[in-house]
């Protein structure tokens, strides 16, 4: 138990130590942006109007001309204490913005990630043990085709057959426009992610079934399997009772640790539906260069994905008999 | 009785891709015949990598898809074709592999022997199997990897008196176990055959398979060069073929004449007998003759166009 | 079974030089307008349409292709490099350098890679020069973990151990006796990279951080697409789309024959 204790701290202060580290690329990269952020916000006209004590503001406002170290450490400081700054753009706290979209995002995320956990899962299990034949080809077919198509124009293409020809989704917005928030059901909210989450789940599954499938053509070819057919089992409880246990734990840890794909994914699906979440406020901050913004939502990110690869590994530790029985006999 | 098992003239290939472009042919087991009775061990003795397991596979009809099988098998005198295996592999016909490694290593002991089953009937069994060899319950919830060599082994035992087998293929039960420990699982056999079951038991340890066999089958190459009852082995000029005899010198207390010619490997040399490279009386026929028959010779048979030669000079 | 292998290579390859060329000859042609010829459907003269300005999408979809293609080939060769150059440093300079490779590249994957992308193309000035570097800064993690288990497993080899201790350099050892076995896993790792650096691109051009609205890129096509789709201008975004995937697929089909070409014996598919 101790070892175990001692193991997850070791991870928590390598995460504190990344998270550090995402923190201070991030500025640096946007502190090292030669585009200007007067112009791409205020624009050019708007500034040759403004009087130089208005300017000066609006470069106070918007950081120009403070030193970086001490803009990053002032930064930190207030970020240690739950602050993470006003957003440029939205005139709001980061953190209530990020609130706000991860809300809208969490429905979109989870149900995505789930769905093509479980699919990519069945998808592999089934191309593994069926290898070689027609469903194994269909299957690696399948994946191949989907890992060589960007989201965004899977996405598009879905828009254009679903909403715009079928007319069965509405083409964007979480949201039914011009209507009161309030009045909005948990059915609009629904019908508007589906299109979303499919399509993230879709892109999804490609790379956890072929992982799946990797593992179970290795399973099926193992001595533990010869043994069960050589008893009689039927192939499907072969594929079932010992396939599905023996891959499961790896195909569970990467899914856990595959969670900055869907994010990344989401990212781009959101831009296509316009649907109002963590993905879109990335897209927006980075081209309204509103860095505290942007380096919130990346340390939130990276914040899940490393809590995500921390599951993994605890997850490990939980599941497999072997580091359960051995910690315990420790 | 007739014989629970009866093979007649077995060959085992396989096509595969090397390097992943080149497709070749190799065959693994050629022109092998055998017979195993009710209440008897039959020894196959041969090298590792002269193609054994994959004699056990096809019995039980679970050779990968890319092989090719030709030749006949009689399971209790009826021809055991793929479909009568799958019904018979796990009710009359057992496997008894190697080791652990033949667990599922994320399976509990318990759960594994019962094959999924929970009903009463078949916990009392597997309880009764496992008590048989001295296992006790709490070996039901163990995991593979928490038991010792000599356990596993009777856990492997154990798993084919579930039921009552008629026919056991035991293939190399006991690598890894000393002396005392080896004849220990190989009395479990002797008992298990003197129920009433025919064992096949394949080894490439021919003093361990004499200590317990009631016949033997070298094989060589993939092939099968002679077949022998145990008691033939009490001396080097009652052997009919120069292989048997090179491994009954090498054994301990036969001078341990260890011949290095005596490895095998399979599927070397087109045509000609595959032991003629290594043999101390090859004939230049040996070499060219192709498809040399297994025939009666002395009480046994032997695969061998001169075993008058051998048989002679040895002494 | 060699010989169709070699053929495909060879076939692939050939067409992806061919639409790399063709595009470069039609960058012209992309952008010309002409409004009398304008929103056409596909037809005979122009393969997949015009757009709103009357531009030929087939010219356009090719010369956004190439673009891709050379972006691709260009990223991918610098991540494989950076790759190539941390995988070592990790597997040979000790437990040190080690961690702090391992370090980076954690670091490098905490991020989602898409943001990661549009982070540093702002840092660049976006643009040509923006895309570029996003996409080659971002993409050598995996390939430099694999590299380094390699190495380090090789590097245990009898044969290594023997001519360290006949006193070859490190130097030495790393390039006449490292290196050459490292090449199948490295090439194949290179082409593999080529799909993920195109997708990249593209995603990032499309999401308006990467290159410029007048440039014929696939990013910018599929954009601007989006603005007339509920027009039911449906080829505007299908065929370039397509043409995208078609293009990344080969890629990605040639890196699995080059796995087969160089891969270990006995795989039996």
């Amino acid at each position: 138990m101790r070892h175990r204790l001692q193991f997850t701290g070791k991870k928590f202060i390598r995460i504190a130590l990344l998270l550090l580290g995402v923190s201070f690329v991030t500025f640096l990269l946007m502190w090292a942006s030669p585009l200007d952020p007067l112009q791409t916000n205020i624009g050019q006209a708007a500034l040759g109007s403004m009087s130089p004590e208005q300017i000066a503001k609006a470069e106070a406002y918007w950081g120009v001309g403070t030193p970086p170290l001490v803009r990053y450490l002032g930064w930190l400081s207030d970020a240690l204490h739950g602050d993470f700054g006003i957003s440029l753009l939205y005139r709001r706290p980061v953190t209530a913005v990020i609130a706000e979209r991860l809300a809208g995002s969490v429905l979109l995320l989870v149900s995505a990630w789930l769905i093509s956990g479980v699919l990519g899962l069945a998808l592999g299990v089934i191309a593994g043990a069926c290898r070689g034949r027609l469903a194994d080809r269909l299957i690696r077919g399948y994946c191949l085709m989907i890992s060589s198509t960007p989201a965004f124009w899977l996405a598009i293409l879905l828009l254009l057959v679903f909403s715009v020809w079928l007319g069965w989704f509405p083409v964007g917005f979480a949201v039914p426009v011009g209507m009161d928030a309030a009045a909005v059901t948990a059915a609009d909210r629904l019908r508007h992610a589906i299109l979303p989450a499919l399509t993230l789940s879709i892109t999804g599954v490609a790379n956890i079934a072929l992982h799946t499938r990797e593992k179970m053509v290795d399973v099926m070819e193992s001595d533990y399997v010869l043994f069960a057919r050589a008893r009689g089992e039927s192939e499907l409880s072969v594929a079932c009772r010992h396939g599905l246990r023996n891959v499961l734990l790896p195909a569970v840890t990467l899914q856990f640790a595959s969670a900055g794909e869907i994010i990344g994914g989401s990212v781009l699906v959101e831009q296509v539906f316009s649907y109002p979440g963590l993905g879109q406020a990335a897209v927006t901050a980075g081209l309204g260069s509103d860095m505290p913004l942007l380096l919130g939502i990346t340390v939130v990110t990276a914040a899940i994905i490393f809590v995500g690869n921390l599951t993994a590994d605890l997850l490990y530790g939980v599941i497999d008999p072997k580091i359960r029985k051995g910690a315990a006999g420790k | 009785m007739g014989p629970i098992l009866k093979i007649r003239h077995l060959s085992i290939g396989f096509t595969r891709y090397e390097r992943g472009i080149r497709e070749t042919y190799t065959e693994a087991v050629k022109d092998l015949s055998l017979e195993v009775a009710p209440g008897q061990i039959s020894a196959v003795v041969g090298a590792s990598g002269s193609g054994k397991s994959l004699l056990a596979h096809s019995i039980l009809g679970i050779l990968p898809r890319n092989s090719r099988v030709s030749g006949e098998v009689f399971y209790d005198g009826e021809l055991l074709t793929k479909k009568r295996a799958k019904e018979l592999r796990g009710r009359e016909i057992f496997l008894i592999p190697q080791g652990v490694t033949y667990l599922d290593p994320l399976m509990k002991v318990g759960a594994q022997l019962r094959k999924g089953k929970r009903d009463a009937r078949t916990r009392e069994q597997c309880r009764a199997a496992l008590e048989r060899y001295g296992l006790g319950s709490d070996t039901e919830e163990q995991y593979p990897f928490e038991l010792s060599g000599g356990m596993a082994r009777r856990v492997l035992i154990a798993s084919a008196v579930l039921e009552t087998p008629r026919l056991i293929i035991a293939d190399e039960p006991t690598p890894g176990l000393d002396v005392r420990a080896a004849r220990r699982i190989l009395g479990h056999f002797r008992e298990l055959a003197d129920e009433g079951a025919g064992v096949l038991f394949i080894t490439h340890d021919l003093e361990l398979a004499l200590s317990v066999a009631d016949d033997v089958t070298v094989f060589y190459a993939g092939e099968t060069v002679e077949r022998a009852k145990a008691e033939d082995f009490a001396s080097a000029e009652r052997l009919r073929h120069p292989y048997t005899r090179a491994l009954w010198h090498a054994m301990p207390g036969h001078g341990f004449r260890a011949d290095e010619k005596t490895r095998s490997a399979a599927g070397e040399g087109s045509s000609g007998c595959p032991y003629a490279g290594r043999c101390s009386f090859c004939m230049p026929d040996c070499r060219t003759v192709p498809d040399i028959p297994l025939r009666p010779y002395r009480g046994g048979e032997v695969r061998c166009l001169h075993p008058e030669q051998g048989g002679r000079e040895q002494i | 079974m060699k010989k169709r292998t070699i053929c495909f290579l060879t076939v692939s390859a050939v067409l992806l030089l061919a639409i790399t060329a063709a595009g470069l000859l039609l960058e012209q042609k992309a952008v010309q307008t002409d409004f009398t010829r304008k929103n056409l459907m596909p037809c005979a003269a122009y393969l997949f349409g015009t757009d709103w300005m009357g531009r030929d999408m087939f010219a356009r979809t090719l010369a956004g292709l190439s673009l891709s293609i050379r972006i691709g080939i260009l990223t991918a060769a610098v991540s494989a490099a950076i790759a190539l150059a941390l995988g070592t440093v990790s597997a040979v300079l000790g437990q040190k350098a080690d961690a702090v490779v391992s370090w980076l590249v954690d670091l490098v994957m905490g991020i989602p890679h898409i943001l990661l992308v549009i982070l540093i193309s702002l840092a660049c000035g976006k643009g040509f020069a923006g895309v570029v570097a996003g996409v080659a800064l971002s993409h050598w993690p995996s390939l430099a973990r694999v590299l380094r288990g390699e190495l380090l497993q090789l590097s245990r080899a009898p044969y290594i151990l023997t001519a360290q201790k006949l006193g070859v350099s490190k130097a030495g050892l790393i390039r006449r006796h490292l290196f050459p076995h490292l090449m199948p896993q490295y090439l194949t790792g290179l082409i593999l990279l080529f799909p993920h650096a195109i997708l990249h691109e593209s995603s990032v051009t499309f999401l308006g951080f990467g290159l410029s609205p007048e440039q014929p890129a696939i990013g910018v096509i599929l954009s601007e697409s989006m603005r007339y789709l509920t027009t039911g201008k449906w080829w505007l975004a299908l065929f370039p789309g397509l043409s995208l995937v078609l293009t990344v697929m080969l890629f990605a089909l040639m890196g699995g024959q080059v796995r087969r070409l160089t891969g270990p014996a006995g795989v039996q598919e």
